[in-house]
């Protein structure tokens, strides 16, 4: 059962797959964003109280997911590598770091623009907004971090501990609406419970979520597998592999 | 609805468009920047297995 696992965390496996997974997730990641964008913006009917400016929540809601969703995922590979002393987990950690940045970034961004027209400002020191604020500096932090030592491996370790640690702010992040009287409007899509936004406003959000995931899924392999060039850059299965190709 | 009514997003085409339009140039970015990382790493692992090589080569010239 458990050899599937160390092919899969061999780097030489490794790089050969994220390049055959990569365009299963890229191309259905662009369809899908075409779709969802045209049923946000031309078959989604205009909200009765925020009129044309609700359709920012399809591109800001996917990109505040996604924000949390990578930095979880950032710190279990993390705490996987420095647990198991795996590579490639450091790899996947180090990769996401970036991406999710510019996921906080855009929903930090959209999330302002939406609130000019709707709150009258674009800032607000409102536990959600300011807890997103907190993730992208950990972002950055983690990033500064591993930039600040030459040996791959103490970045990794070192920076492990730190995205570790940050993840206490993800369920900040995510409950602050319903734990404090936020500003933010609280969720309105619940794997649980009934959904309090129409069918015909929904599906495009849902659509988009997939594709943000998709998405984000086809970079990391792109950033993966340069990551395991960098780690591998002395080993002879890349020196043969480099001189085939 | 016609295509300048669209366009106008019910008065909130500035919000609504600065919205798409950032969201379109940072995922297009991530994608850009993410293909030359993997380009620059894989030129630079030919060229060290190129130098590999060639100093094997001048070690045992046989």
């Amino acid at each position: 059962m458990w050899l599937w696992f160390y092919q899969l965390a061999s780097p030489p496996h490794a790089y050969r797959l994220l390049g055959l997974w990569r365009p299963w997730l890229l191309w259905p990641a662009i369809a899908l964003m075409v779709i969802g964008v045209y049923g946000g913006l031309v078959m989604a009917p205009a909200d009765y109280q925020q009129k044309d400016a609700f359709r920012i929540i399809y591109v800001h809601v996917p990109s505040a997911s996604l924000s949390l969703m990578v930095y979880v995922m950032m710190a279990v590979a993390a705490a996987i590598g420095l647990i198991w002393r795996m590579k490639l987990a450091h790899a996947v950690a180090a990769s996401c770091a970036p991406l999710g940045a510019w996921f906080t970034v855009l929903a930090l961004v959209t999330g302002s623009i939406w609130g000019k027209p709707m709150w009258g400002t674009w800032w607000e020191w409102d536990p959600r907004l300011t807890s997103e604020l907190i993730l992208l500096f950990l972002y950055l932090g983690y990033m500064a971090l591993r930039a600040s030592f030459d040996d791959i491996q103490r970045a990794d370790r070192a920076s492990a501990i730190l995205a570790i640690v940050g993840v206490v702010n993800v369920p900040i992040v995510k409950y602050s609406v319903e734990w404090w009287n936020s500003l933010h409007q609280g969720p309105s899509i619940s794997v649980t419970s009934k959904s309090a936004i129409a069918g015909s406003m929904v599906w495009p959000l849902l659509v988009l979520l997939l594709a943000f995931v998709l998405y984000f899924g086809a970079i990391l392999c792109n950033r993966v597998r340069g990551e395991i060039l960098l780690r591998e850059r002395n080993t002879a299965w890349l020196a043969e592999s480099s001189l085939k190709s | 609805m016609n295509l300048s009514e669209f366009l106008h997003m019910g008065g909130y085409a500035p919000y609504v468009w600065s919205c798409y339009g950032l969201t379109a140039i940072v995922l297009v970015g991530m994608e850009w920047a993410g293909r030359r990382q993997l380009q620059l790493a894989q030129e630079k692992a030919r060229r060290r297995a190129q130098m590999g090589a060639q100093m094997a080569v001048a070690e045992n010239p046989s």
